[in-house]
């Protein structure tokens, strides 16, 4: 059986290997689960079955950060706590994308006083905000569909990881759109 | 038989010389000098009328006035006979010592960690008296240790005594 026979018979699909890999990507985020405080709870329902992530592909909660590429951080971060969130952060293995799940975790929240980081974008790169104390899930999966809209705009980088490569950096894995 | 408030006096002041009582709505406060604390908080344990044998909390108030600013309270319950007090003691600003009841009540050990870490009092005798939830170094610039429930504390804590993750 020729090529030609068999291209008519099962079909094809012509694509690019970069939109595979951002397609690839965008539909199987695997969230890290920052859960510090109450907004944990409505992360729980996100990854539930009536909210239920696991139709964006979300559904995996990864409790290594080594094994994830979206860090939800869902609660009040204290001066104390910042550090560890920066730790954990910088374990994900790039491309990495974060969530700043409601308005604690934004902008501090009614926390407005000497303990609470009046937002982690202070020490965070944040590619969303979710506002509401707490928000609901339905928020979560907003957020979450944007960070997928932001994956299939961004463009993969193909390292040649050959003997020319060289030392590679954080700022060449990341390319702004 | 139920225990009365002038039942808890009673045992109180046939220890300490100094209690002033403060009633209100029939809760009762007794107010001692630092001198006799733990001889009341002894008695008001061991005594078998009275049995004040949990420690629910200490923590203190920093009424901002010279002289005696701070007032530490300690919160017992008896659970024999369903009863809860009271019992407050001032701290010079100028002498920011207690001795500890640890010995009295182990829950202590805890309650006084946090509360020498918000206001500063000193439990002396006290076996592990480190910060409770701020960081070990919380001092300002001068080298001044820093404690965030003194009235004098900005409420949104002083610029760079706690520092954040660099952002790269």
């Amino acid at each position: 059986m020729g090529l030609n026979d068999q291209i008519t018979r099962d079909g094809f699909v012509t694509t690019t290997v970069e939109s595979l890999i951002t397609w690839a990507q965008k539909n199987s985020l695997w969230p890290m689960p920052m859960g510090i405080s109450c907004c944990a709870i409505e992360m729980m329902a996100f990854g539930g079955p009536r909210a239920d992530s696991s139709r964006f592909g979300s559904e995996r909660f990864s409790f290594s950060p080594r094994q994830a590429d979206l860090m939800i951080v869902a609660g009040t971060v204290t001066y104390k706590m910042s550090w560890v969130v920066k730790k954990i952060w910088d374990q994900m293995p790039d491309p990495k994308w974060c969530i700043a799940m409601g308005v604690c975790t934004s902008t501090g929240g009614m926390f407005r006083s000497y303990p609470v980081v009046q937002g982690i974008d202070l020490f965070l790169p944040v590619d969303a905000y979710v506002s509401g104390c707490p928000p609901r899930p339905e928020a979560l999966i907003k957020a979450l569909m944007y960070i997928q809209e932001k994956v299939a705009e961004s463009k993969p980088q193909l390292i040649n990881l050959g003997k020319d490569s060289g030392d590679i950096r954080r700022s060449d894995l990341i390319v702004t759109p | 038989m139920a225990l009365s408030n002038n039942d808890i006096i009673q045992v109180a002041k046939a220890v300490a010389a100094d209690v002033s009582v403060v009633e209100h709505h029939g809760d009762l406060t007794l107010v001692v000098k630092a001198a006799d604390l733990l001889d009341v908080l002894y008695e008001l344990k061991d005594n078998p009328r009275t049995t004040f044998n949990l420690l629910i909390d200490i923590t203190a108030i920093d009424w901002a006035k010279p002289g005696e600013r701070y007032e530490v309270v300690y919160f017992l319950s008896s659970l024999a006979n369903a009863a809860r007090l009271r019992v407050k003691v001032g701290v010079h600003e100028d002498a920011l010592h207690l001795p500890t009841s640890v010995d009295v009540w182990e829950a202590a050990n805890w309650y006084e960690r946090e509360t020498y870490d918000m206001y500063g009092i000193i439990f002396d005798g006290h076996p592990d008296l480190r910060r409770f939830y701020m960081p070990e170094d919380f001092m300002d610039e001068h080298g001044t240790p820093l404690y965030p429930l003194r009235k004098d504390f900005p409420l949104m804590g002083i610029p760079g005594s706690l520092p954040l993750p660099p952002k790269d």
